[in-house]
This record gives structure tokens, sequence and C-alpha cells, in this order.
């Protein structure tokens, strides 16, 4: 009898579970393609020639591959009044996003160390103004951020531009790299003390070796967050000192005659390289390390 | 010879809560001094302050004959274990029992000579390469041990360091550590709320509750002729019998009677005890009341008692009387006729009995 309604019933489940499934893949499948869409055209824009896009249609593949509109958007094309390419400005942005992504971790991870393993009186305090920093929006200090830039004499230059970024991913960094060393005990901090080492030597030698997950995480969040801003960019920058996001701005809004369609896709795609390669690069010590520390002890 | 630890007047408090109250302890070289308590008493709070790592609020606190009040806990010349072990997870074996030395820059040689004594004494050679994450729990405690006794310190402390383990692994390294320490000669400050753990490790041991000392005193005497109510109640398994009783002078000695429901009381006579009040508790040991015929003396009394309950537990069997209104367990030989529900004459061993004032608490005898 139970051997009957088994037999019976097993293969029906069987089916319904095909079912759901394709059905599952076709919608997450559609999903995919409806957010690929915009960067497929984009990449086979870049690919065409003006001619092509005259003629052809904008979801068609390009007939003939040409790399000329990669070759003007990286140093030909105009920003403004000049005609040098994105490859300034991309260099700009490298010379301010590197720095400033290092500044910020690695003074989050040592705000993060003392705020959790060197309490004192009133951390709960700071550690929550500066999350209060997180939920500060750009606009609100536009003016006294330009002023202060002023003062410092770093106005219109690279360095003020890092100053910026580093003072607000202060608070997202702190955050981070807070909540993740709250998770280790507390022991292990007296163990080092015990054993005689300092307050640095204790950050060097065992919290900073365990951190690189969250280093992974942070370097991932502030890379893709100072390297895509455009308003701080476009607000303390002046000529030559722009990053390629508001040299991407200007390319597309500077038009001489024709609009140059293929030129704008693979300055966009150029712009937007290296967060890509920072996602895929780091993602994978960024899976690698969470396994390693879910490993009991 | 001068005590290797002394603590006086030590107070600890936090913002305005009181964590312990006049701590006064002192101890020689040698000693393995034990901190028992329930959770929440201070024993660990305590160690903490031994170790330099809590500040102290008041009183003094000296090492070795040197003063430690406020010296930092790398220069106090002492070493830890830790209940969670807290090993560093990113070093090898070796690495984390040597980090110690490295920081105080001892130099390489020294390094590698002292981490191969400690491997071979703790037996742990093959692990040295590898990181705690890879080690069990046994293991993650020897490594934790080696850190420490590579140190040679003054001082070794130990925060529960066994109650992570299972319990067969727990005996294990319990006569491990009572073997380092009677090997080494060295001199221990050890934290646990078990009871038996204290009593089997320790030369001295401290019982604490609510961050005041209940009792200072050596395993036997706080086992035997325990302070108060709570010693009473908190060292030995099963528990201490503790029975409301009467006392009335008698002649040269005392009478002791314990009511008994729906039962003549039971009387007993001790002839040591002097000037005790009306109403007493009477502390007794399980093991101090036996079956009659199995225990001779002269302060041994006999009296018939209703059973009411039998547990066998293989070595011994445990038998329960409701005497003054409180179960009273018996232990008894384990090839014992006893019967639930039927009367069996006990012996009432009354030369280890104790005395406590019901009102404080505190031992009268």
């Amino acid at each position: 009898m139970t051997d009957f309604t088994q037999s019976y019933d097993a293969p029906r489940r069987n089916y319904s579970q095909l079912v759901l499934r394709w059905l599952l893949f076709s919608l997450l499948g559609l999903f995919a393609l409806f957010y690929l869409m915009p960067l497929f055209v984009m990449v086979t824009t870049s690919l065409k020639s003006l001619e092509e896009i005259r003629t052809g249609s904008l979801v068609a593949l390009p007939r003939e591959v040409t790399f000329d509109a990669w070759r003007t958007a990286w140093s030909e094309t105009c920003t403004g009044v000049k005609c040098e390419g994105l490859k300034p400005y991309f260099w700009n942005s490298v010379l301010m996003t590197v720095p400033a992504v290092f500044i910020a971790t690695l003074l989050g991870a040592v705000n993060g160390y003392v705020i959790a393993q060197w309490r004192f009186k009133g951390a709960n305090l700071i550690f929550s103004l500066m999350l209060f920093g997180c939920f500060i929006p750009f606009q609100v200090v536009l003016l006294p951020m330009a002023r202060s830039l002023g003062i410092l004499g770093l106005a219109g230059s690279i360095p003020g531009l890092i100053f910026v970024h580093v003072i607000y991913g202060i608070g997202f960094t702190t955050l981070f790299f807070r909540n993740y060393y709250v998770t280790i005990p507390s022991e292990l901090t007296k163990a080092a003390k015990v054993d005689g080492a300092g307050f640095f030597r204790i950050f060097w030698s065992i919290f900073l070796p365990l951190s690189l997950p969250i280093v992974v995480v942070t370097v991932i969040w502030q890379f893709t967050n100072i390297w895509n801003d455009f308003l701080f960019g476009v607000s303390f920058s002046q000529a030559g000192t722009q990053p390629v996001t508001v040299a991407l701005n200007n390319i597309v809004n500077s038009t001489t005659g024709v609009k140059e369609y293929n030129v704008d896709m693979a300055a966009a795609i150029i712009a937007a390289l290296p967060t890509l390669l920072v996602y895929v690069v780091a993602g994978k010590y960024f899976i690698r390390g969470l396994t390693a520390g879910s490993v009991k002890g | 010879m001068a005590p290797i630890l002394d603590i006086n007047n030590l107070y600890k408090n936090y913002g305005s809560v009181e964590i312990l109250k006049d701590i006064n302890v002192a101890i020689e070289p040698g000693d393995f001094l034990v901190l028992v308590g329930p959770s929440g008493c201070g024993k660990s709070t305590l160690l903490n302050c031994i170790a330099g790592l809590e500040p102290i609020t008041g009183g003094t606190l000296s090492i070795g004959g040197k003063d430690m009040t406020h010296v930092s806990p790398k220069d106090r010349d002492i070493a830890m274990v830790f209940q969670s072990y807290a090993l560093y997870p990113t070093m090898s074996v070796a690495k984390n029992i040597t980090f110690g030395m490295k920081v105080r820059g001892v130099d390489a040689a020294t390094q590698e000579r002292k981490l191969n004594e400690v491997a071979s004494q703790l037996q742990i050679e093959q692990l040295l390469h590898r990181r705690p994450g890879q080690l069990s729990g046994g293991q993650r405690q020897r490594v934790a041990m080696g850190r420490a006794l590579v140190r040679d310190p003054k001082l070794f402390l130990f925060d529960e360091p066994l109650s992570n383990l299972d319990a067969k692994l727990r005996v294990e390294m319990r006569s491990e550590i009572k073997k380092l320490h009677q090997n080494l000669g060295a001199t221990m400050v050890y934290v646990t709320h078990d009871q038996i753990e204290a009593m089997t490790l320790a030369t001295k041991i401290v019982v604490l509750k609510g961050g005041v000392v209940q009792q200072i005193g050596t395993p036997a005497e706080i086992y035997n002729r325990p302070a108060n109510l709570f010693v009473a109640d908190f060292m030995g398994s099963p528990a201490m019998n503790l029975i409301p009783a009467k006392a009335t002078k008698n002649g040269s000695g005392t009478q002791i009677e314990i009511a008994r429901d729906g039962a003549a009381p039971l009387m007993l006579t001790d002839t040591h005890a002097e000037n005790l009040p009306q109403d007493v508790i009477l502390g007794l040991r399980p093991e101090d009341i036996a079956e009659a015929g199995f225990r001779a003396g002269e302060d041994v009394q006999v009296a018939e008692c209703q059973i009411d309950m039998v547990e066998p537990a293989g070595a011994d069997t445990f038998v329960v009387s409701e005497l003054g209104g409180k179960q009273v367990t018996a232990r008894l030989h384990a090839e014992t006729g006893a019967e639930s529900g039927k009367p069996l004459p006990l012996a009432f061993d009354l030369s280890k009995v104790s005395y406590f004032a019901p009102g404080t608490g505190e031992r009268l005898n």
C-alpha cells in the first residue's frame, strides 16, 4: 500500500518541481536580460562606426567591429576646450581614489579597533556621532567644505578631494570595522596585553591579520563610492584636477556638431571599468576571506 | 617567607556598583589558590584585577613583594590562561607560544629552546605548525597553557580554563594541571565555579559571594568547617544537609531536637556543643549519616528514620528522609537494604556536625 502510493506520487512531485524550477529560471533569466540590455547596447554601440549607428538599429550587433571610438574616448575627444580624451582625468581619479580609499580604510580600522576593543568613557557617543556622519547628505556640506578647503589651501586640488572623501568615508569604514572587531572576543586583547604587547602591536600583529574579509568589503565600498562620485568632484575640482566622472559629463555635454554616440558609450564604459575590476578581483578574496573566517576558532 | 601575592582591602566598583568589597588574600610561593563562587560573584573580576586588566578602585596589591597596584599587566610578571583560550587565530601554535617572548625582544635561540621545552612538556610538538582553528578543544587548552608556561612567571592565572571542555576531558586536564603544579612548584591562582575543581586542585580556597569573601581556608577546612550557610551549601555534592533544630542544654551536653512530620521528634545528644541558642540550623554532610552499624565512634548516634526515596548511584546509594521539614540525604554503601517507605536506623556522626545561626547564617561551633 505504502509502496504503491510512493511510486505513484514520486514522479508527479518531480514533475511539478521541474516546472517550478523552469519557471523560476526563466523569470531570473528575464530579469538578467533586462539588466544586461543597457550594457549590451553600450558595448555594441561603442564598437560601431558613426555611419553604422545612424543607419542601423539600436540593438543590432555591429556589422564591422572598430575600436576607433575607444581610442578617441581615451585620448582624443574634447572635454570643453581641451581635446586630450579621458586619459588625464582617468589618472586624476586614480590619484584621488587610491589614497582616499587607503587612508579612510586605515583610519576606519584603527577607529573600529579602539571603539570595539579599548572601551573608554564616551566611546558609544563618539561611535553614534560617527554613524550620524554616514547619513548627512553630500549637498549639506558643500558650502562649509568649500570654505574649509579654502582655509586649508586645498581648494581645487586632488589632495583636497582626497581630504573630502576621507572625511566622508571615515563614518562608514569605522562602522564596518567596529562591527567586525566587536565580534572578536576581548580575551584576545587581554591575552596580548599580558603577553606584553601594546596598543599598536596588538593592532598590527593580531587584529589586522584577522581583518581581510572586512578590509575587502570596505575597499569595495569606498572605491565604488569615491570613484563614482560626481558632486564632490564637480564642486571641489578645477580644470586639470577633475575626476573622470566630471570629464565624462563634459564629453557628453560638449557637442560640436554631430553627437558621437559611440565615443560617449566607450567613455562611459572606460569610466565604469575600474569599479567593475575591483569587484571582480576583490570579490574573489571576499568569498575566500568569508570562508576562512567561518571556520571555527 | 614573604607572600608572593598580597591583596589588601581591595575594592572594585563599576560606576556606583560595588563588584568587590574589602578583599584580603595572601598566598605563599607554591600555593594553588582557587577563587570559587556562583556566577556573578566577582571571582573573574578579582582575577582580572590581579592581572592588571581591570583597574582597582581601592586597596593595594603586591606580587613578589613589589607593589603592583598601578602597574600594567605586562610588567607584573604573570601569565594567564583564559576560558576561551584566546589563542591568536592567524598565528601558528609555535608563534602563539613565542609571541610574548618576541614582543619582549628575547633572542631567537632562546625562543626556540623554550618553545621546544614547553612543547615536549605538554606533548604538543606535532601541533606546532598548525593554526588554532585546526585544533580540538583539548589541544587548544594545551597550547594556551604552553603560552603561559613558556613565560616562567611569578604567578600563573587561570580563568575557568576547563569550562569549555567536555566532562571526560575536563577531569583529564584537571589532573594534568595538578601534576603541572606539583612538578613546577609554581604559584597559581585559579578561578572556577565548579566546587569539585576547587576541592581537587586547591591548597587554599577563597569562597566568594556578591563580591564579599565568605571564607578562606584549605579545602579540608572549607569542607569540614564551613564558615556560614552559604559556604556549607555551595561546597560539596550532594550539598550539606541543613536541618532546622532546637537546642536545649542538658547536663554536660546539648539536646538537639529535630521535628518530624507525623512522628516523634528526632532526639540527638551532642556532648561537645556549648552555648548554642535555642534555634539552630544543624549541618551534616550526607557521608556523615550512615546506615547503623557502619559507622562507629563516640559521637555516633543511631535513630530510626522513615526513608522516602532510594537513589542508587553505583558506588554509593543515597537515601532521602524528611527531617525538620527538609529533604535530608544520607550516603549509604551500595549494597544497602534500604527501601523507600520503610523505616531504617541511621547513624548520625555528630563529630562532624556544624551549627549555624538561622538569622545571620554564621557558624556557631
